[in-house]
């Protein structure tokens, strides 16, 4: 019940996001000479550098006063630290900006006892998502039909960055599937992951999006590797549909409803989707402080806007970011309230699932 | 041939890219930028690169690439200036050259030391380039070929060197290189997320140790202690003797031992996810294995200079494999290397398999950029030696307050903690009683840099391969026993034999006087206390976690087996063994006319009054007085360098948009940049 009026709140931001204008920027607001700090709780070499690397430079064309913006790099304990340092800044005038990944939300979301901040105190600006393909051998990918049945009893084996990371989502719909796939831990990026996949080590794999289209797709067109399934997209009314970028490989939603095993109800499914949501369509989110004034809100919405606007957005970003929607202003603030907020219920489904299957504890 | 029929041309294409004015003036520029910025130590490619980012975008590719590679490829170059000058590794590509580099200029041939490292950089890179023309076109199967089991021998192999690097008593050496394993795995494991000696209370422990502060509390701290409780310049009788081209010519002399180094620095640079961390101990333990006269290794031997830096500089060669072919950085520069080149004109370039098709020529560009960049690089960093090296020859305490200043700096911005300095400091203090009671510190630090990659490797090794051998027995051999690990583990074998036989002539730390019993077998059972605990609390780990548990829980055992036996043996042999080795006793260090804690305390003073007041205040005081009271100069004099000491740090920090360590003073009241 929940879930669902999540998933309405959801679409409406979603179907308002197409048609916002943005709101006059007050003409207070300058930052002529200032320098503007966007701090990224992970190391310089992640997706979010490179998400905020891309955005910075168009925004700061946008800004009032196009002043200069320098992306800071934060890391450590998982972004946990940046984000608890992030909690702690009060607004002064404007200058700094915050940007948080899935993983920065999925602890949040299962309780991990590290998490001093909240979301709900920040003030988002800009949230834009991604999708993912999971792919098989060539071998296992012939048996596969649609459907996982003929899946059963193989043993996958998948390079993962961590089971509380945003491979929860795959792992979990694996499980669901009733494959056994087991995850090899440890490793640094999805790229590592491809490559173990790619030496034969690995032999099922996810990338997001953008990774797909680089280093997987090419894969596949020499026969290395099969698609499976994307994980899907939202659509206004918060149901998945397949995902507009691969609009020709079904969802995991289709291939759970063929496959005898899985069940699109239930509390697993309903964990999964709340947890897809919420580090999907809604991945990387940039935040003002808490306490930060409207007027500067609105003038980070409208430069955002003006990005979004720009005749060449589409391309520039669909090779960086990949090809889904930025949300901006009010609607960035709905993508935060998707991303930030699981029935408790599915919480303690992963909860459960992840002490059980991998004998991870949060505490 | 086909193969060569697209090459030739691209390669051609390549050439007129590069070869345009703007284009090398580019090159140029960034070759300066990144001398400006890798002299400093800790301060690598990253925050030069992070620096030119905002203007990547949109600009035209190969005036981009010229600029970003200019940068990249001079920093393992210019960091050889600390790693010979002041003994400072300045990155983990300069480590090896540590170990004979400082020693020669202590003997006052610092113009010399750098001088070969230049020409041994420089035509490694060169190799490099020359090599990967031809290679990157086969490459990619090759690097396909070494999965987890041949990556876990090579790290092995880097670890073997240790048994080259041991010193008089092997036993010693080897606790020393667990003691760093062990030290490696503090914090957070990478595989289950269990806790290692950390707890969330003191959430700077769970990401572990940075081996910028390892690196420069190992080799930098106790250096700079022990000179300046000597109160001499670094330059023995502060004289130059040797001059740069002498140095060339040694060069000349040891020419195929740098083919052979620079092979081995392009073909380990290859492999992804090892990085450079290794490459350069191997190029070290390969050129002492081929020395006939090992007895001046540690001590100011010049291979010892040539073999690592000739390997360094043809590993960033090596390392464009993995970044261009397969998307993935060998190194975090790298890594902002591959987010640089998307910004870059339209965003045209991507990296991945689609470089070698759709952008070959952008391809050699970026190979033969890199070379260029080497030569531009290595002639500057030639012509300035000369005048540098006479820092060996100025007194040492005038030095030492902007060498603490600068170590402290490059501490902080490891993790932006004041933590970071506190580490540095208890690394720092491990470093002086490895180095006072002859503990070897290179085999502590092989072990620190490797520990993660063995940990990593070895667990996912074993899971794949325990699911290989659950399909067929031959398939999980298959699997171990690739022809890859088995040349590999021959290396090792011969490698660790050969080393064990030399491992006595090679004095890591110098001569060091024997003496009494209780100051050293003091150490030892300090070293076995950590130990133990380190084991308990591994074991404490749950066994459903046993990724997290296993290395630190075997490692920590055969340490304190390691520990154990040193004891025995410390207990049975008479005083003045060199098992009781104090350079306390004798020697330089003995006769100094400071003492050890005295020294250490202004230090400690930088630190806590960072933590009260701020590092720019703190910066301030500890300046002024120092060179007051310690270095008894003038007010002028004082007031004049700190000047120029806070404005540097100021004048660094801003360029970079650097933070300094802020205090209580900071959290109480807003103040002012710098002061904040």
């Amino acid at each position: 019940m929940k879930v669902s009026h999540i998933l309405r709140h959801t679409a409406i931001g979603l179907a308002v996001a197409a048609g916002t204008i943005a709101m006059p920027a007050n003409a207070e607001v300058d930052f002529s000479g200032k320098t503007i700090e966007w701090v990224i709780p992970f190391s310089e070499t992640g997706g979010s550098a490179k998400w905020a690397n891309f955005f910075a430079p168009l925004l700061a064309e946008q800004l009032p006063g196009e002043p200069t913006i320098v992306v800071k790099f934060m890391p450590g304990a998982g972004s946990t630290k940046g984000a608890n340092w992030f909690q702690e800044q009060e607004h002064k005038d404007g200058t700094l900006m915050f940007g948080s990944s899935g993983s920065t939300q999925f602890p949040y979301l299962l309780g991990d006892p590290r998490v001093r901040y909240e979301y709900n105190d920040w003030n988002a600006v800009m949230a834009s998502g991604t999708g993912g393909v999971a792919y098989l051998n060539p071998e296992d990918g012939a048996k596969f039909d649609g459907t996982a049945d003929a899946l059963k009893g193989i043993d996958f084996i998948y390079g993962s960055q961590g089971a509380t990371r945003l491979d929860l989502v795959p792992l979990l719909a694996w499980e669901m599937l009733g494959m056994s796939v087991e995850p090899v831990f440890g490793i640094k990026g999805r790229g590592d992951g491809r490559l173990m996949f790619e030496r034969g080590e690995a032999t099922i794999d996810y990338q997001t999006s953008s990774s797909y289209l680089k280093g997987s797709l090419e894969l596949v067109e020499a026969g290395k590797a099969v698609p499976m399934m994307t994980w899907g997209a939202l659509d206004e009314s918060g149901s998945i549909v397949r995902d507009p970028t691969f609009p020709d490989i079904a969802t995991f939603k289709e291939v759970c409803e063929a496959t005898a095993e899985c069940d699109t109800s239930g509390d697993a499914w309903d964990a999964w989707k709340a947890f897809f949501i919420a580090g999907f369509p809604s991945q990387k989110l940039a935040f003002l402080p808490a306490g930060t004034p409207q007027e500067y809100i609105d003038t980070y919405t409208a430069a955002f806007e003006k990005v979004r606007g720009r005749d060449d957005f589409a391309e520039i970003a669909a090779s960086r970011v990949g090809k889904y929607p930025v949300f901006i202003g009010a609607n960035a603030q709905t993508a935060l309230a998707s991303a930030t907020n699981v029935p408790e219920s599915a919480a303690q489904f992963v909860r459960e699932w992840l002490k059980d299957t991998y004998g991870v504890e949060l505490k | 041939m086909e193969m060569f029929s697209t090459a030739l041309p691209a390669l051609a294409d390549a050439w007129s890219l590069i070869l345009q004015p703007m284009v090398l003036g580019y090159l140029a520029l960034g070759v300066v930028m990144g001398l400006a910025v890798g002299v400093f130590p800790g301060l690598g490619g990253i925050a030069g690169l992070s620096l030119l980012l905002p203007f990547m975008y949109g600009m035209d590719p190969v005036l981009g690439l010229a600029l970003m590679i200019g940068m990249v490829a001079v920093v393992p170059t210019s960091d050889t200036f600390a790693s010979v000058l002041m003994g400072i590794p300045g990155s983990s590509a300069s480590q090896a050259t540590v170990l004979d580099g400082f020693p020669m200029a202590k003997n006052g041939e610092a113009a010399r030391a750098l001088s070969a490292a230049f020409s041994s950089s420089l035509f490694g890179g060169l190799v490099g380039a020359a090599f990967l023309t031809f290679f990157i076109l086969i490459a990619r199967p090759i690097v396909l070929a070494f999965g987890l089991p041949e990556m876990l021998m090579i790290t092995v192999l880097g670890l073997s060197m240790v048994a080259v690097l041991a010193g008089r008593v092997p036993l010693k050496g080897l606790a020393a290189a667990c003691l760093g394993l062990m030290i490696g795995t503090i914090g957070e494991a990478d595989a289950g997320g269990s806790l290692r000696m950390a707890s969330y209370d003191i959430p700077y422990l769970t990401d572990g140790l940075k081996l910028v502060i390892v690196g420069l509390g190992i080799f930098a701290i106790p250096e700079i202690v022990s000179l300046l409780r000597q109160d001499r310049s670094i330059s023995n009788g502060a004289e130059l003797g040797a001059g740069w081209m002498d140095g060339v010519r040694d060069w000349m002399r040891n020419i195929w031992l740098s083919v052979r180094c620079s092979v081995i620095g392009v073909v380990v640079g290859i492999v992804p996810g090892l990085g450079g961390s290794v490459v350069d101990w191997i190029a070290y333990g390969h050129t002492v294995q081929c020395t006939e006269d090992k007895s001046k290794f540690g001590k100011g031997e010049v291979r010892g200079v040539i073999g690592p830096e000739s390997s360094n500089n043809a590993k960033e060669g090596g390392g464009l494999v993995p970044t261009l072919l397969f998307g993935i950085p060998g190194s975090g520069s790298m890594a902002i290397f591959i987010g640089a080149l998307a910004l870059l004109g339209s965003g045209e370039i991507e990296v991945g398999p689609a470089m070698l098709k759709n952008n070959l020529d952008i391809t050699y560009s970026i190979v033969w950029l890199l070379a260029l960049a080497n030569v531009l690089g290595t002639v500057l960093c030639i012509a300035m030696s000369g005048n540098i090296a006479k820092l060996t020859t100025i007194r040492f305490t005038y030095l030492a307050p902007f060498l603490f200043m600068l170590i402290s700096f490059a501490a902080f911005q490891s993790g932006q903690n004041f933590e970071d300095l506190l580490a540095l400091c208890v690394i720092g203090l491990i470093g002086i009683f490895l180095r006072r009671f002859d503990w070897s510190r290179p085999a502590f630090l092989i072990g620190f840099v490797l520990s993660n990659p063995v940990e990593k490797f070895s667990n996912q090794a074993f899971q794949i391969a325990s699911f290989r051998f659950r399909k067929s027995f031959e398939e999980g051999m298959d699997y171990i026993f690739s022809p890859i690990v088995i040349v590999l583990l021959i290396i090792t074998v011969v490698s660790v034999v050969l080393g064990i036989r030399q491992a006595k002539s090679i004095m890591a730390e110098g001569e060091v006087q024997s003496g009494a019993k209780r100051a050293p077998i003091v150490f030892l059972l300090l070293v076995t206390a950590y130990l133990l605990t380190a084991v308990i609390n591994a074991n404490a780990i749950p066994d459903f976690n046993m990724t997290d548990k296993i290395i630190p829980l075997g490692i920590g055992c055969f340490a304190l087996l390691c520990c154990l036996l040193l004891l025995v043996q410390m207990i049975r042999k008479p005083e003045g063994d060199s098992i009781f080795a104090d350079k306390e006793l004798a020697g330089e260090d003995a006769e100094a006319p400071y003492g050890l804690w005295p020294t250490l305390a202004w230090f400690a003073f930088l630190i806590t009054a960072t933590w009260f007041v701020g590092f720019i205040l703190a910066l301030l005081f500890f300046l002024v007085s120092f060179l007051k009271i310690r270095a008894g100069a003038g007010w002028v004099k004082t007031l004049l360098l700190t000047a120029c000491g806070i404005g540097m740090m100021c004048i660094m920090a801003s360029a970079l948009h650097r933070d300094f360590p802020p205090g209580l003073l900071q959290s109480a009241i807003d103040l002012p940049w710098p002061l904040r």
